[in-house]
């Protein structure tokens, strides 16, 4: 009975498509169109040829096809969204990479977007998702709540980046940073998003744990807090049903404000508070110790949550923001030192008494070295949120530099610890294939990101330099060509850290795709374990 | 008073005057006698049930934990 209400939706979904593509504004909705008929029309055959098939629930196993679907597409959206992001490194650095030919889809405008999409929702997004999947399972002991609900999270997530991407190189944007995604993509985040968080809670309540594991609440707080902002910063009225073209609800400075709300939070939430959530999963399993103290876990917790919510208006200092609310901002930014470096400390010293790991285990090595990366970035983002030093950083490479360490540094290296840990685990293999690849993959890419934050911090504090540069008439000294043309070196420097940061993750690729193929897989649970 | 002043106002007298003592609280709960045994134990529950979900009965021994 049910799947035959999901073949009557999924062929209405493929019609209107079909009609959407028919009658579109433009280009970017006509394709969206098509893909979205696409994935509806095979969706229906999946069902049509599962008709009728009985469910079988092992409620006495955890759900961890999804999981293993998630750590394949985040290795892939990882590869892709750093081959993006090297290319408009180049493209920077060598202008004429802005190939003639496919000017206005493969330029450094449509590219760049796709890139900050590709790594944050499509490699983030997908670590998040399999992490939060594969976490709540093990500390609740109960199997994922909702049967496919979790399938539908995850295909859902991948239609969503499919859309995205084709939408940015047509030219759908909504012009909001992180928030391009135009207004059709934008509801069906919501409905994706919406049963990511059903699912979650669904398996927080049937929990058979009496306490919920802190990584819990930083996953839960990141899943319903990007669910408002994402709701409140694209309210927008579409101009047509046909057409990608929406205007926002906010006007002028309202809208800015709203949208570093959300832009902030998304830092804030998204890439701190959801990864926080894999740090003290995955550090304390791979370090074999609990984490080092569980109340300062919980005040790090609340300390973030009731901070990091005010602090986006530091970036719109000297603007047309009230000056109360900039102030307001800065101060909330500065404050956030003390919980981030807090969790800080409390991430690194539950390696203490295990330190000698550090030198037998790369897979710790990499989650320490992104805990180091996480209390660098957040000490150098408060300082710069000051106004003093913002009024020399802002629209500077200097924040390019910031948000790379904290993106490669901070959030590329925990996931790919994550990664390390969980594919030998899903796959049921004794170890994986190689720990000399996984060496090479860290200091590749801590060699990668050193070059990219040093570039960066020499281009845009040069940069910022150059533009205030006055002579003694107190005229300005340098035109901005010259500041791009003294850029050059330091441009080819930050898209080698790149390359760099690409081969790692290319290896680890190649070693993951060798962990499942030709390690031998363990002794059969069954026999090993009791049935207690 | 228009609603902008009256918010703003109510912004940063009563609202974070409630948010100061709200966290503050939190953190002095964090801290009440008798925490530590239950936050040692939730510290340990990421090593329990590795492969597969607790079985109903480990469930009830649980409950029986946190009542004792």
């Amino acid at each position: 009975m049910w799947d035959y209400v999901k073949l009557i939706v999924l062929g209405v979904i493929a019609v209107l498509a079909a009609i959407g593509a028919n009658y579109a504004h433009d280009l970017a909705y006509q394709v969206n169109a098509i893909v979205v008929m696409l994935a509806a029309g095979l969706t229906f055959l999946w069902v049509l040829r599962h008709m009728d098939e009985p469910v079988v629930v092992a409620t006495n196993e955890y759900n961890d096809g999804v999981v293993r679907a998630g750590v394949i597409a985040t290795a892939f959206w990882g590869a892709v969204g750093f081959l993006v992001g090297v290319v408009i490194a180049f493209q920077l650095a060598f202008p004429s990479l802005n190939i003639p030919g496919v000017e206005g889809i493969l330029n450094f405008g449509r590219l760049r977007p796709l890139h900050t999409s590709a790594v944050i929702f499509a490699f983030g997004g997908n670590a998040l998702i399999m992490s939060a999947f594969y976490i709540v399972q093990r500390t609740c002991a109960t199997r994922l709540w909702g049967g496919n609900l979790g399938w539908f999270v995850f295909w859902g997530w991948q239609l969503m980046i499919v859309l995205a991407a084709t939408s940015y190189v047509l030219g759908g944007t909504q012009s909001k940073e992180y928030a391009e995604t135009v207004w059709y993509i934008d509801l069906w985040i919501v409905v994706v998003w919406v049963s990511f968080l059903l699912v979650f809670l669904g398996t927080l309540m049937n929990r058979k744990e009496p306490h919920i594991y802190v990584a819990n609440w930083f996953l839960l707080s990141m899943i319903v807090t990007v669910a408002m902002l994402h709701v409140v910063n694209n309210l927008a009225v579409p101009i047509s049903p046909f057409s990608s073209k929406s205007v926002s609800a906010f006007g002028g400075v309202q809208d800015a404000m709203t949208q570093w709300w959300y832009g902030h939070n998304a830092v804030g939430f998204f890439l701190t508070a959801g990864f926080l959530g894999m740090m003290y999963y995955f550090v304390p399993k791979q370090a074999e110790r609990p984490v080092y103290s569980y109340k300062l876990s919980i005040i790090h917790f609340w300390a973030l949550i009731f901070l990091y919510i005010w602090a986006g208006p530091h970036h719109l200092h000297y603007t047309a923001l009230p000056d109360w609310a900039a102030t307001l901002g800065m101060t909330f930014s500065i404050m956030l030192w003390m919980p981030s470096w807090g969790g800080m400390i409390n991430g690194l010293m539950t390696l203490s008494g295990a330190w000698d790991k550090l030198r037998t285990d790369p897979i710790i090595r990499m989650m320490v070295v992104s805990i180091g990366f996480y209390g660098m970035s957040t000490f150098e983002g408060p300082m710069m949120s000051i106004k003093a030093v913002n009024s020399l950083s802002h629209y500077t490479d200097w924040t390019i530099g910031h948000v790379h360490s904290g993106a490669l540094g901070w959030n590329g290296m925990i996931t790919f610890g994550a990664l390390y840990f969980l594919t030998p685990r899903l796959w049921n293999r004794e170890r994986l294939y190689s720990l000399s690849l996984v060496s090479w993959h860290f200091w590749l890419a801590t060699i990668g990101i050193v070059l990219y934050a040093a570039s960066m911090w020499v281009t845009g504090i040069m940069e910022g330099l150059m533009w205030r540069e006055v002579d003694a008439n107190g005229f300005l000294v340098n035109a901005f060509a010259d500041t791009v043309a003294a850029k050059y070196p330091m441009y080819v420097v930050r898209g080698l850290g790149g390359v760099m940061y690409l081969t790692g993750a290319l290896i680890m690729c190649y070693n993951l795709v060798m962990t499942v193929r030709a390690q031998p897989a363990k002794a059969s649970q069954a026999a090993a374990v009791p049935a207690e | 008073m228009d609603t902008y002043s009256f918010l703003r106002h109510f912004a940063d007298s009563w609202m974070l005057l409630l948010m100061t003592l709200l966290f503050i609280g939190i953190v002095i709960f964090a801290f009440r006698p008798g925490s530590r045994r239950v936050h040692d134990d939730a510290a340990q529950s990421i090593f329990r049930n590795d492969k597969r979900p607790a079985p109903a009965e480990a469930e009830a021994a649980r409950r029986n934990f946190k009542e004792a």
